[in-house]
């Protein structure tokens, strides 16, 4: 290479910015839009997502009665496709107990210890993502809103921390992968922007249910980093700062993803 | 707690082509694991997978281990009258679950 093409290629390395930023509302894309025809397929069919055979059994224990209270869900919220119409798409919200963000899962099971008086779900169980399916289901078609309570803006602007933080042996942070190279390839998976539309979701690779929390831990495990507990503050704070990146996208929940 | 979806069209013309889709969910265990001490752990797979139409055998398969723990099935069939489909799945420890749906040909 001439002296003159070297000068030119470091100076438009310097021209591009270390990190791309945010991707633009208009730019947003699912999960769903990186997937093969088969997994796109397999979703849209309710009797072939295998996500729905979580949401059937949700939809037993939404009428079981469990607890001292002796209650069920449906005793005190009715109707699931009535009550919990869009819940899914504003959540992690604000609660005013702990004066914190909590998920839907979290949410789960502060109404089973306050209001049933039973013991809380372990976290993945297959109980509290049957449940969290079931509700996340009946938000589908709507648009995510979660993050906008004025009052969860420290804990997005911590989730936005965390986003950009590099960490773990490979010393990468979530944006280096979903911000800066969601339309490129790792080996032969798409990258994604990342982008939580359909949790809890059937992972392929798992062969089972799992929530946004789960994945989450897949990634961190993936950069060799120390994964974040269940429900620890800061893997809420990146749940939030996540829903609130896909504000305005639709949800398709229970997805299908690879 | 066995749960079971099934696709059958509500209805066809008599003659036409329909697809039946199934999907069962189960807890499987492939039967290559050990525990901690050393013993393995017992499979537990669905092994039958048998559809009946107004009581006569259309269409059964056999399931191995390796094939999916819930598994989907999918089969074609030819509408020949109004009837019912009986779907039964058995599989190891006395697993039985069953599940119907109807169809109208006209």
């Amino acid at each position: 290479m001439r002296p003159q093409a070297l000068l030119a290629a470091a100076l438009l390395g310097m021209a591009l910015p270390v990190l791309a930023g945010e991707i633009a509302p208009s730019g947003r894309r699912s999960g769903y839009d990186f997937m093969s025809a088969d997994s796109k397929a397999m979703q849209d069919d309710d009797t072939a997502n295998p996500a729905m055979l979580s949401v059937l059994e949700g939809e037993t224990l939404w009428t079981t009665k469990a607890g001292a209270a002796d209650k069920s869900c449906s005793d005190c919220h009715g109707a699931v496709d009535v009550s919990m119409k869009g819940v899914a798409a504003r959540y992690p919200a604000f609660s005013a107990a702990s004066a914190a963000p909590v998920d839907l899962g979290q949410r789960v099971n502060l109404c089973r210890r306050q209001h049933q008086e039973a013991d809380p779900f372990a976290p993945e169980s297959r109980e509290l993502l049957a449940l969290t399916a079931l509700i996340a289901k009946q938000s589908r078609g709507m648009p995510i809103t979660a993050g906008g309570d004025p009052r969860l803006a420290s804990s997005v602007a911590r989730g936005r921390e965390l986003f950009v933080q590099r960490q773990g042996q490979l010393n990468l942070a979530c944006a280096n992968c979903h911000d800066d190279n969601w339309d490129k390839h790792l080996a032969g998976s798409a990258i994604t922007q990342g982008q939580p539309t359909g949790y809890p979701i059937y992972r392929l690779e798992w062969q089972g249910m799992g929530s946004l929390q789960r994945r989450l831990r897949g990634c961190m495990t993936g950069i060799r980093a120390q994964a974040f507990d269940f429900d620890a503050p800061d893997m809420i704070a990146l749940e939030l700062y996540l829903m609130s990146r896909a504000h305005g996208m639709t949800m398709d929940a229970p997805a299908v993803r690879p | 707690m066995p749960a079971a979806l099934v696709n059958v069209p509500p209805k066809a013309r008599r003659g036409a082509v329909i697809e039946i889709k199934t999907l069962m969910s189960h807890v499987m265990e492939p039967g290559y694991r050990h525990t901690a001490a050393g013993e393995v752990v017992p499979r537990d797979i669905i092994t039958s997978f048998t559809c009946r139409f107004n009581g006569a055998e259309i269409f059964r398969a056999d399931l191995f281990p390796a094939i999916a723990a819930n598994p989907f099935l999918s089969f074609f069939t030819t509408a020949s009258e109004s009837g019912k489909f009986e779907f039964e799945w058995i599989g190891d420890n006395g697993f039985v679950a069953t599940a119907s749906a109807a169809i109208t040909v006209e």
